[in-house]
């Protein structure tokens, strides 16, 4: 059984980050992983994409055109991968900054106003978080506890910010169970 | 021991120090330079250097100085930067002096791009640098085996005097997977003090050592040559290595493919099994020596009907194949470069295609 989950969003809202935090919470429940970024001759503000791969078994392509899942945290990036989600996948939508749909009715669509959410618990930044925990809670792709330890060991160096993203974490998971 | 979640190119740097290499001279270019990052914070804690050079040309001529004197030695670049180096990398050959380079190949030629590409394949295996040299080049297709083939790469190095190159793409570099550094992959020095410039006093002779690639009379150069060609011939008695992958079936298809490459078609293999139709697949871990009786062997199957030699460039290693098969099957090549990335589904149709003939 392999699942692959596509984050997509502008630079600096945390793609990368929040790929690496499933990525390792999967690694910890036993699993084969592969993190992929996007790596062209991008900036900050321009599109981020990044692949995560989850398999019981040796992950042989990394490169895959259809994933599983997607998470989209700007409108451009909903509008180039909404389209090749494989049917039955949950394509979550940050409703902040995305005012569309998929267009998708073979799709779990699932809308969470991330950067609100964020904002209501105090920092904007952890938007990304926030769409992390939803898109965990809608998908059951890994056990919500664990990919919730693997956030507090991603800001293990940064002590003070953990309750805020397990506050994010709650909002989000919250969103996605509502919907 | 517990795996960690890494960077290919962080793990490559974190090998080589658990291969006890803790000098690293390089010079930064996309998309290797992670590696530079890293052991630019990690080599102090470790009591190492790292050295910016002025230029690869330069890196590559450090390189040369810290192996002459018996130190371990490494680098790490992309394809434009290894061009460069490949003059000293001449020298280092010439010379029969150790020392590891890293290539996270991109798309050329020229800048040509960042991403993924295996478009040095003829560089690395045929030459690169001048007059009649080897490498020894292994091709990792994971982060785990990367960082195996770093830390097994100072020790060839020693046993053959001789530059040893990870040829590995933008993807190995770039993708995070979960790696362990096996301990005993970890080998001490062997002693140096029969060739290197390692100090008379600190190894108690009164004979200089003189490392030199200067041969002017025509004889000593040919017995040089001689020499260095024993080892290349030691190297393919004693290096090669591959993995075969559903050869066990009666397959009608053989593909040849290393790296990121061999990932993807393996997925294609097993998508192609599920239709009913049988491919196996070399995946050579060395190109250079390369595994030439595997390839032919798989190739002589009588099940077999071609052989497709996949590759993200626009047909090097189809050569090697040939050479190998020696005419038995008809050899076909398919790829792309500079960061296209065939897909599992690229790779079906072309081999679909080949059946259909």
């Amino acid at each position: 059984m392999q699942s692959e989950v596509m984050f997509a969003g502008f630079g600096g809202q945390g793609i990368l980050l929040i790929a690496k935090v499933l990525a390792h919470a999967a690694m910890e429940a036993g699993f084969e992983v592969v993190w992929i970024p996007s790596y062209g001759p991008e900036m900050r503000g321009g599109t981020a994409y990044c692949m995560v791969v989850i398999s019981d078994r040796p992950i042989g392509s990394p490169i895959i055109r259809n994933p599983g899942h997607l998470v989209a945290m700007n409108r451009p990036s909903l509008e180039k991968f909404a389209p090749v989600v494989k049917p039955g996948g949950v394509v979550l939508i940050n409703s902040s900054l995305i005012p569309v749909r998929s267009g998708r009715s073979d799709v779990d669509e699932c809308l969470v106003p991330a950067n609100d959410l964020a904002m209501e618990v105090g920092n904007v930044r952890a938007a990304n978080i926030v769409a992390l925990a939803a898109f965990v809670s809608r998908s059951r792709i890994l056990d919500y506890d664990l990919v919730r330890e693997a956030v507090r060991e991603e800001f293990a160096a940064k002590a003070k910010l953990i309750p805020l993203n397990m506050e994010a974490m709650e909002r989000g998971r919250q969103a996605a169970l509502a919907t | 021991m517990g795996k960690i979640l890494m960077k290919g190119n962080e793990a490559i740097g974190e090998a080589a120090i658990r291969a006890g290499c803790t000098n690293y001279f390089a010079y930064p270019i996309t998309p290797q330079s992670e590696v530079a990052e890293y052991l630019a914070r990690r080599l102090p804690e470790v009591g190492g250097v790292f050295l910016q050079g002025e230029s690869e040309v330069a890196v590559s001529y450090m390189i040369f100085g810290a192996s002459a004197c018996g130190e371990r030695v490494f680098t790490t670049s992309s394809s434009p930067g290894i061009s460069l180096m490949s003059e000293g990398i001449s020298y280092i050959a010439a010379a029969q002096c150790p020392a590891v380079f890293v290539n996270i190949m991109r798309g050329g030629p020229g800048l040509g791009g960042i991403l993924p590409s295996q478009g040095d394949y003829f560089q690395a295996t045929k030459g690169g640098g001048h007059g009649d040299y080897r490498l020894l080049v292994l091709a990792p297709a994971s982060v785990q085996e990367a960082a195996e083939m770093v830390m097994q790469a100072f020790s060839l190095a020693e046993k053959y005097r001789n530059p040893v190159m990870i040829l590995g793409d933008g993807l190995i570099g770039q993708m995070m997977e979960p790696v362990a550094f096996p301990e005993h992959l970890a080998t001490p020095p062997v002693n140096k003090d029969d060739w290197a410039t390692n100090g008379m006093a600190n190894r108690g002779s009164q004979r200089p050592n003189l490392v030199k690639t200067l041969y002017l009379d025509p004889e000593q150069l040919n017995a040089h040559n001689l020499t260095l060609r024993a080892k290349y011939q030691r190297m393919r008695q004693e290096e090669v290595r591959f993995e075969p992958y559903n050869t066990e079936v009666d397959y009608q298809v053989l593909i040849v493919s290393f790296g990121t490459m061999s990932r993807v078609c393996r997925t294609a293999i097993d998508n192609l099994k599920a239709q009913g139709r049988e491919v196996a697949m070399i995946r050579p871990q060395t190109l250079f020596p390369y595994p030439e009786a595997a390839v032919r062997e798989a190739a002589a199957k009588a099940s077999c009907r071609v052989v497709l030699s996949v590759e993200m460039n626009m047909g090097q290693m189809v050569e090697d194949v040939e050479r190998s098969v020696r005419g038995q099957r008809p050899v076909e090549w398919f790829g792309k470069c500079g960061g296209e990335v065939p897909t599992p589904e690229e790779v079906m149709e072309a081999v679909r295609g080949l059946l259909a003939r």
